[in-house]
């Protein structure tokens, strides 16, 4: 067992935990209150909705990472998800030893036990810090949830930014066509078969002839 | 057939070593693939390493020792077979706490043990007449930028955690918090001191080689299992390491490293050459420091790991309650650094340093460091209160 982690044990309190352990077992997981710290709105609002939906209700959004930790302890959160591309994660190291200020201990969701849900969160830009003395179990769901969202949001982006491209391609396969109607008087069905008929020639992708076309077009002006 | 390898990095000049290994084809001649991934967190560099996404990393010297004690954190030994950086911090301060510093110093402000005391009676009028206390950046808990802050502070009888505030800040957010007025000072690497002093918002006090002359500021880690595990990909790493560094402490290279390094860092060539050859400006006006010590990466000195800096790292770590004292504990922060693996890859015989401070560290006050004796640099410095490890311990 790790020095650390001894400490975690040592100094924990049974009183600082508050009632939730008194709490029926249906309600426990509501009374959880958990801090995204994410500057993405979409992903923070993707996440907060699927935490809802799950049914925890305290659940409070951090956009802004100016005074992190004061907002952080105002919070008094259970559980904080913060993105990986947040250079403000090393901001969350220091709560696990400023004993000052901090009114609540929080530790790191890691555990040698546990490397595949860390992999996992880790592929898919997310880690969590959870208040020590909270079982892992308890906070399993919550990670899990929060990894489908966060790579439902990677999915999201990725398709976002191909619906783009595709979009753009289109736009410049039109100038091309157009550009070849009005050149060599075809119809826009034969500028298409034409630009379709070289790119197979040539082994390349329709809209890289288009480009072509387009810059060829540009000379001749 | 190539060796593909993963190695994480933050962009600061102390990376590079590792970045002219790479680039200028000193890996790949050792048949090394390396892909290079910058990171934004030391953190996420600790995690990405730990659990096996990276071979290898650039690392605060400290966090190697803390990942491998498993401080407050899920324990991974790493070991240290090359050191990359010795010294580059500054601590920079706003132009108006210098002002008021300059104000009440009793002697030359560029002599920490006086603007040490400065500070002392600033925090003193400060707390007399109800003001808020100061509050200072650093870069990490387990940092020089946190153990330097400290050590000139308690030069003076400061207790850093009662007397000031100390904040992590992500080194990007540095000089705008010192511009909004969120922190007062803060101690860092480069460029951001620079960056400040250009911006007319801070003035360098101290080059952190004031405060210590000598300390490992950033390694070369990997997972102890995988070096042991990859001996002739680690040897293979180590001789590109090697010659990127005598490559890089060639003064004639000096413009060929610097374009090399300032692209992976997001900065100007030119702020490169002037943290590599030591020469900073510390105010608006244009005044320039220069210290050959200032940073140093290329050449055996620097890259051979001393097992008395994974000691004063050590030493730092208890001192500041982050850990308990023990001969064990110790025993393993000093086995993270091993001067071994560097000898028997690269041929280096142990050979007593020619150059340098006598105890390896030359701190600005107090005794010399032993590390044979934690316990007595510990006690040397009790001020105020004992400090408890207290680790994840709060309330």
């Amino acid at each position: 067992m790790s020095i650390g982690k001894r400490n975690l044990v040592q100094t924990r309190k049974g009183s600082d935990l508050p009632t939730q352990g008194a709490l029926p077992a249906d309600q426990r997981d509501a009374a959880l209150r958990i801090a995204i710290v994410d500057e993405s709105s979409v992903r923070a609002a993707i996440l907060e909705d699927g935490l809802r939906e799950a049914g925890f209700t305290q659940v409070e959004r951090i956009g802004e990472t100016r005074n992190l930790l004061t907002r952080i302890y105002a919070l008094d959160p259970d559980v904080i998800l913060i993105g990986l591309e947040n250079p403000s994660r090393d901001v969350l190291e220091q709560m696990f030893q400023m004993s000052r200020a901090v009114k609540r201990p929080v530790a790191m969701f890691v555990d040698q036990s546990d490397s595949a849900s860390i992999q996992a969160a880790v592929d898919a830009g997310v880690s969590a810090y959870i208040v020590d003395g909270l079982k892992k179990e308890r906070v399993t769901s919550i990670l899990d949830l929060c990894i489908s969202r966060f790579n439902a949001f990677a999915r999201l982006q990725s398709e976002l930014d191909h619906a783009k491209d595709a979009l753009e391609e289109r736009k410049v396969i039109d100038r091309a066509k157009g550009f070849l109607m009005k050149a060599k008087k075809l119809t826009e069905e034969q500028a298409y078969a034409l630009l379709r008929k070289t790119a197979m020639n040539e082994n390349k992708k329709i809209v890289e002839i288009a480009e072509s076309v387009l810059t060829a077009a540009e000379l001749l002006k | 057939m190539s060796e593909r390898l993963r190695i994480g990095y933050i962009p600061l000049v102390d990376a590079t070593t590792l970045l002219v290994a790479v680039d200028q084809g000193f890996a790949a001649a050792q048949g090394l693939d390396i892909e290079l991934v910058r990171e934004v967190s030391w953190s996420n560099v600790r995690d990405k390493l730990n659990i096996g996404l990276f071979d290898a990393a650039h690392l605060l010297s400290p966090v190697a020792i803390a990942s491998s004690l498993g401080l407050g954190h899920v324990r991974v030994p790493l070991i240290v077979p090359f050191n990359l950086g010795i010294n580059g911090n500054a601590i920079t301060v706003s132009t108006d706490l210098f002002a008021v510093l300059s104000d009440v110093s009793d002697g030359d402000i560029t002599d920490p043990k006086v603007s040490s005391r400065a500070l002392a009676r600033v925090v003193a009028e400060r707390k007399k007449r109800g003001a808020e206390p100061l509050t200072f950046g650093m870069t990490f808990p387990f940092s020089n930028h946190n153990y330097q802050l400290r050590f000139w502070m308690a030069a003076a009888g400061l207790d850093p955690d009662e007397d000031v505030r100390l904040v992590v800040l992500p080194p990007p957010y540095m000089v705008e918090s010192l511009a909004s007025g969120h922190v007062d000072g803060f101690c860092v690497g480069a460029p951001w001191n620079s960056v400040a002093v250009d911006s007319g918002i801070g003035r360098i006090l101290h080059f952190g080689c004031e405060i210590t002359e000598h300390v490992s500021e950033k390694v070369f880690a990997l997972r102890e299992k995988w070096a042991g595990e990859n001996p002739n990909i680690l040897a293979a790493l180590m001789r590109a390491l090697a010659r990127a560094s005598e490559f890089a402490k060639d003064a004639n290279n000096l413009s060929t490293v610097a374009n090399i390094v300032a692209p992976r860092l997001g900065v100007v060539s030119e702020l490169v050459v002037r943290t590599l050859t030591g020469s900073l400006k510390i105010d608006a006006d244009g005044a320039v420091r220069h210290s050959e010590n200032y940073i140093a990466i290329g050449g055996r000195d620097v890259n051979r790991p001393d097992a008395v800096q994974a000691a004063w790292a050590y030493a730092q770590i208890v001192r500041w309650g982050q850990a308990p004292l023990s001969q064990d504990l110790c025993a393993r922060a000093q086995n993270v650094f091993r001067p071994g693996i560097y000898d028997a890859v690269l041929g280096s015989t142990i050979e007593p340093r020619l150059t340098g401070p006598r105890d390896g560290i030359g701190a600005f006050s107090g005794p010399d460091f032993d590390a044979h004796d934690i316990a007595g640099h510990v006690s040397a410095w009790q001020t105020k209160r004992a400090y408890r490890p207290r680790l994840s311990v709060v309330r």
